[in-house]
């Protein structure tokens, strides 16, 4: 087996594999341990100039690189005009550089702040070199070979779907850049950790709030004038 | 008429000595834990001051409770949507230094410390790093700091006294202040279930106990914003969302919580009240003025044959209506009309009550101080005359609990005030005159209410002071489990270790 075959075929599989029966594991039987673990009460200054930058920044980018998977045609013909094309490619990069700085300031301030000093895990500090080397490599990809918006069509949706329909083709990315192959591998080892760290308060992001009933009462007796 | 019990506890702060037992019961028993540290699901006050967390009644900053927007009630810290962007950061959050940094103290250098020519010391280390640090503030830095240019002059519910009353609140001779026991005040419309993002607060149908469930709690904190009591509060070390539990556990076995259970002035009281679940959206939005009215108006009477009919339709017992009508908490709000809600203008429709305190005894008069607890009667008449000269001022208390109606507190302390005279008169004297149930009449009470509020106040055994109903918990969902899912446990201990998540 070459490095190839393990990188794109076998290492994205054990990852899925993790990322889903460890996260429903997770989920179901260790509900406790869900939690966005905030440390908003022991620091603010700098949680404000760290999480807000990279929060919002990710969540788009995050959502982007989702759309590419599931409407690869949309975002084609998006980019038929080169003015739309332009402007999708120059808002990523400013949204991945917002990330950036807010990864950089989060990663400060967990190693300098002696309060967060005293919640901090390896785990957490695993989770932030790792996404700081996708947000690097994914800034430095949007830089360096342009326009990725275009080609990541033609790229990594056929192979990111081949690799979920169980009909891997890694010929596909196997000529890219290793910058972009980085990039790649980095995001498969984030799926491995996701489940095993505070990663996992991203499914607990609570949009049925929008809907729910303001009150909630729970209780045993049959009521009748309700 | 939707008929729903709740468990009620009323504070009779004139009893208050202030000596914080209920705090340490209560810490001891639920928050002597890592990452809880600086919680006090209990705390006193010293009033005037500025409490814990520090100006937590200053809504401008902190955006707790419910307020009126474009006519319709909303929560006053975000709308839904602005809710999810808010996640990252929620700039409302009280800092732990709101509250205080929770500190211990190095005791182990008492015994390690090499030999040196001065005696070793005991250094305060914060319990979060174990760093050394220098203690600026705890849970109660104001105790009974009345006067304080820091803390009394400090308090919002000032607001609205004259300049020259406030100064005299601070003179030295004629210093004032009394104590405030605060707990979770499990309301009818809590802000912090509303404020929940993950829906993981709820109010128990049976005793409107307002409860956290850890497992779905995701450390949103909204809810630590959106109480305007500041009565949630985020554990650090565990990333999930605490709060005063009643003591249900205690509760549910007949049981008195902890903080009242240990009240050495037996100030406080426990009952069942029975509302009407219907009414509560109306009585949230009522003008400032009429919101005691309509909280009154909510609480049902649990002696009227339809009321009774009602409650039996939505499943609730008879030992419960039987528990409700002996009820303690239903004497203080309803029949006496004495107990009042802190704060009702922050609309949660609080299911605590407070009797707003007469003491201090002493008051001010042109020539000087006079005492009301003294023997010579005509003071008392003066004072129950002219309540203004009363030393506590009434717009204070009036801005605590009442929106600031000095109607309301004014018709309370005449009540107060017109017991202390008839039952002086009829103790001291051996008779009752015709003047002391002149008194009596003109606060709109009956001598035999008189004498049922003095026994209430002065004489009440833990059986009258508590009274709690069967919580029939063979019927609740664990009778259903498999017995041996629990064996092991103690009491309501986790089946998994309540441990950070990684």
């Amino acid at each position: 087996m070459d490095w190839n075959q393990f990188f794109f075929v076998v290492f994205p599989y054990i990852s899925l594999a993790l990322f889903v029966a460890v996260t429903i594991y997770r989920l179901v039987y260790r509900p406790f341990t869900q939690s966005s673990l905030s440390s908003q009460l022991l620091e603010r200054k700098r949680l404000y100039w760290g999480s807000i930058p990279f929060h919002h920044g990710i969540t788009w980018i995050l959502l982007f690189h989702l759309l590419a998977l599931l409407f690869p045609k949309a975002i084609l013909v998006m980019n038929a005009t080169p003015l739309r094309l332009y402007l999708l490619e120059l808002s990523g990069f400013a949204l991945g550089l917002w990330a950036l700085v807010g990864v950089v300031v989060l990663i400060w301030r967990r190693l300098t702040t002696p309060y967060i000093k005293a919640v901090t895990s390896t785990m957490d500090i695993i989770v932030l070199l790792l996404t700081l080397v996708s947000v690097i490599t994914g800034v430095l990809t949007a830089s360096l070979y342009r326009f990725g918006s275009v080609w990541f069509t033609g790229v990594f949706t056929p192979y990111l779907w081949s690799v979920l329909l169980f009909q891997p083709r890694p010929e596909l990315v196997e000529p890219l850049p290793w910058l972009i192959q980085l990039h790649l591998i980095n995001n498969f080892i984030i799926l491995a950790v996701f489940p095993f760290s505070r990663l996992v308060h991203i499914l607990a992001l609570p949009l049925d709030y929008l809907i729910r009933p303001w009150q909630l009462v729970i209780g045993m007796r049959d009521r009748k004038n309700s | 008429m939707d008929v729903r019990t709740h468990m009620s506890m009323i504070f009779h702060l004139d009893k208050c000595i202030g000596c914080h037992t209920c705090s340490v019961a209560c810490k001891n028993l639920w928050t002597d834990r890592k990452g809880a540290e600086y919680m006090w699901w209990n705390n006193v006050e010293t009033r005037p001051g500025t409490g814990y967390p520090t100006q937590w009644e200053n809504q401008e900053h902190f955006r707790g409770g419910w307020e009126k927007k474009k006519g319709k009630l909303d929560l006053k810290l975000h709308s839904r949507l602005e809710g999810i962007f808010k996640l990252f950061y929620n700039p409302s959050l009280p800092d732990l230094r709101d509250y205080y940094e929770p500190f211990t103290f190095d005791y182990q250098n008492l015994f390690n410390s090499p030999k040196k020519n001065v005696q070793p010391i005991a250094e305060p280390i914060s319990m979060i790093t174990g760093d050394p640090i220098d203690i600026e503030t705890g849970p109660n830095w104001d105790d009974d700091l009345g006067g304080s240019n820091i803390y009394a002059k400090n308090d919002l519910n000032l607001e609205g006294l004259p300049q020259e009353v406030r100064e005299q609140m601070n003179e030295l001779e004629r210093l004032v202040f009394n104590y405030l026991p605060r707990i979770c005040n499990h309301c009818l419309n809590p802000a912090c279930v509303a404020a929940c993002p993950s829906g993981a607060i709820y109010k128990r149908d049976e005793d409107g106990v307002v409860l956290v469930n850890e497992n779905d709690c995701r450390a949103w904190r909204m809810c630590v914003a959106a109480c305007p009591y500041k009565k949630v509060y985020y554990n650090w070390n565990t990333g999930k969302s605490e709060k005063c539990i009643l003591c249900f556990p205690r509760m549910e076995t007949g049981q008195a919580p902890a903080c009242a259970h240990s009240c050495v002035g037996r100030i406080r009281y426990m009952g069942v009240l029975l509302y009407d679940a219907d009414q509560i959206p109306k009585a949230a939005e009522v003008s400032d003025d009429e919101l005691i009215a309509a909280h009154r108006e909510m609480i049902l009477d649990p002696f009227d044959p339809k009321v009774i009919a009602a409650a039996k339709e939505n499943g609730i017992g008879d030992d419960w209506i039987e528990s409700a009508q002996n009820s303690p908490a239903y004497k203080f709000v309803k029949e006496w009309e004495i107990a009042l809600p802190l704060h009702p203008e922050f609309r949660t429709m609080v299911m605590m009550y407070y009797i707003p305190p007469l003491s201090p005894v002493v008051s001010v008069t042109e020539k000087s101080l006079f005492r009301l607890d003294l023997m010579q009667e005509d003071y008392d008449f003066e004072l129950f005359d002219r309540l203004d000269a009363a030393r506590l001022p009434i717009k204070y208390l009036a801005n605590l609990f009442s929106a600031g109606d000095e109607g309301i507190i004014r018709t309370v302390l005449r009540k107060l005030l017109a017991v202390r005279i008839y039952m002086r008169r009829k103790t001291v004297h051996g008779k009752v005159d015709s003047v002391s149930r002149k008194t009596l009449a003109e606060a709109g009470l009956t001598e035999e209410q008189a004498i049922d509020m003095y026994k209430m106040t002065t004489l009440p055994t833990m059986e009258e002071r508590f009274v709690f109903p069967n919580y029939h918990r063979e019927m609740s969902i664990e009778a259903m489990l498999d017995p041996l899912t629990h064996k092991g446990e103690v009491g309501l201990g986790y089946i998994q270790q309540p441990k950070r998540g990684e």
